[in-house]
């Protein structure tokens, strides 16, 4: 259970979070994404203790952070962005000397570790010197440590940055099979990331929340409208002018041959009147296809909106869409 | 408790892990080893002259010991930064720091176990140097007295010199400023005295009284007296809590 209200972190003048509220029950895995510099990890130290707030509380299990942050530690597990580990020591010396700094007993010292390194799948490295492993390794290892003393809330900044996709794969299966006993917090700026972990997604960006809902909710509130791609032999200054012209239509954009059409919310299906133009202006249809917004452009769109909104432009920009389902 | 030596069993085993360590030693080994050997040299000589004037000589207290820990003391300034200068510099330049800082554990046990581990790097040092000592019971006659209090003062006094690298190890992410501020900054609590001929009498005294190696002397003739033994004690303290302080700012920053 962690209830943040009011969170503010200033940095001399410029706020890192800014009146950041929200709870997390217990057992829950939530996700935060934002892009890089939103004030994740900023958010993640403040609850690991590491930092102090500029404002507003933090409470973790019934625990301030700011008033009894020895208890706060006693309870989490923490992977910091960049793994705490000791280039010097060896793996399994490393998650020992963990272990005594969370206060695992002695009489259970060797089974904590043990099960550590077996859940993280690192026992193959685990009489090697820390500096001699890869990033990934590396990871797993940071990794290992939050999860020696079996914490109650896992706090863990990009945990799987620099893993190859299959280490990827075993990192979310565990991370997701610890949900329900362990609440989870993760960070990250890569959406599959999210999606194929939380539960709950809390969208940061520049220091504020610009969306907390379910995966499912998220993506259904965002969606604005659908979007056409099509593909054409001859693309022709008249054919975008009188595709622009059909009704509900939001937006028309073309690079080279590629036309992307953006309907506006609501509007009914086009697609008929929209190749038909296409066709009569002789521009030559050789592809359609629809897609959905996926998450990636609510991401997009949710951590751009503030400023199109404030250029006075509703126009949002979809950079780079892959065509993803080919009718 | 049980923390403060959980780090300070790492952090001394670590030093062991870098060549570093091992150079410190030989270094410090070699240095002393002539010095003692010319030391013991120049008494034997010396001795033998001032027979001719008073039948029992001079002592090897006056003639070996003083002269050997005086030296040492000044051997130790040198060397102390390289002891201290990664200890906090180096978990913040990689950011194990951030597994401290996180971990249940209170941060004065966290200085006290990265003094204690330089502390039992430096006895281990002093341990070493115990062959001269042997070297002289064996061949002579020594006071065992004026020995133990040169141990105890030179353990003290490389105390300070270890809590003084401490403070400056925790202002900064970089381990040669922080053994270069550490030097400075021995170097001026070493010769503070000197200023005492022409400050003026109370200013004279307090100078004096700053001075890190004025209170070796009492030490260094087996005069074990209490203003000393406080004067180090408080020394270490104060440091101590400095480095404490400058690790708490660390996290506001």
């Amino acid at each position: 259970m962690i209830q943040v209200s009011h969170l503010t972190k200033m940095y001399g003048s410029r706020p890192a979070i800014d009146d950041l509220s929200f709870e997390i029950q217990k057992g829950e895995i939530v996700g935060f994404l934002g892009p890089n510099g939103a004030g994740k990890t900023t958010t993640m130290k403040i609850l690991t203790c590491f930092m102090p707030a500029t404002s507003g509380t933090a409470v973790l299990e019934g625990f301030d952070v700011f008033e009894n942050p020895i208890e706060v530690k006693r309870k989490i597990g923490y992977l910091p962005e960049i793994p705490p580990v000791y280039s010097e020591m060896r793996v399994k010396d490393y998650i020992e000397y963990a272990a005594l700094l969370h206060e695992v007993p002695k009489s259970k010292l060797k089974q904590a570790v043990n099960s550590a390194i077996e859940k993280v799948s690192i026992g193959d490295v685990q009489n090697r010197l820390i500096g001699n492993l890869s990033k990934g390794y590396r990871q797993r290892v940071g990794l290992a440590q939050a999860l020696v003393h079996n914490p109650e809330i896992l706090i863990l900044d990009e945990p799987t940055i620099g893993l190859d996709p299959k280490q990827i794969i075993e990192i979310r299966e565990l991370i997701k099979t610890l949900g329900g006993t362990h609440t989870i917090i993760l960070s990250s700026h890569i959406l599959p990331e999210v999606t194929a972990t939380c539960q709950r997604i809390i969208v940061i960006n520049k220091g504020r929340i610009v969306g907390e809902d379910t995966l499912e909710g998220l993506s259904a509130r965002m969606k604005k409208g659908l979007l056409y791609s099509m593909i054409v032999k001859n693309p022709s200054q008249d054919g975008l002018a009188a595709l622009k012209q059909l009704p509900g239509i939001k937006t028309v954009s073309h690079t080279g041959s590629k036309i992307v059409i953006e309907l506006q919310h609501g509007t009914q299906d086009m697609r008929d009147k929209i190749v038909e133009t296409a066709v009569k202006k002789g521009m030559g249809v050789l592809e359609f296809s629809s897609e959905k917004i996926s998450l990636e452009e609510v991401f997009l769109q949710l951590t751009t909106e503030e400023s199109t909104i404030g250029n006075g432009s509703a126009k949002t920009s979809i950079p780079n869409l892959d065509v993803a389902a080919h009718l | 408790m049980t923390k403060i030596s959980t780090i300070a069993y790492r952090d001394l085993k670590s030093y062991f892990t870098s060549p570093i360590a091992y150079i410190i030693i030989a270094v410090f080994l070699a240095v002393m080893g002539w010095m003692f050997f010319n030391i013991l040299f120049y008494f034997n000589q010396e001795s033998m002259r001032m027979q001719q004037y008073s039948p029992k000589g001079i002592s090897l207290t006056d003639g070996v010991l003083r002269p050997l820990f005086g030296n040492m003391n000044v051997i130790l300034i040198f060397l102390t930064p390289f002891i201290t200068m990664r200890l906090f510099a180096e978990e913040k330049k990689l950011h194990t720091i951030e597994l401290l800082l996180t971990s249940p554990v209170k941060l004065y046990e966290i200085v006290l176990g990265k003094f204690i581990s330089s502390f039992l790097f430096v006895t281990l040092m002093l341990a070493l140097t115990l062959t001269y000592p042997i070297i002289l019971f064996a061949t002579g006659n020594p006071d065992l007295g004026p020995i133990i209090t040169c141990y105890t003062g030179t353990l003290l006094l490389s105390a300070c010199y270890l809590s003084v690298g401490l403070v400056f190890t925790a202002m900064t992410e970089n381990q040669i400023v922080a053994g270069a501020l550490t030097f400075v900054a021995l170097i001026f609590f070493f010769i503070i005295n000197w200023v005492s001929h022409f400050a003026g009498n109370v200013w004279g005294e307090v100078f004096t009284y700053l001075s890190l190696i004025g209170h070796f002397q009492n030490l260094s003739q087996g005069i074990f007296n209490s203003v000393d033994i406080l004067y180090y004690l408080s020394f270490i303290v104060v440091s101590l809590f400095l480095s404490h302080r400058v690790i708490d700012s660390y996290r506001w920053r």
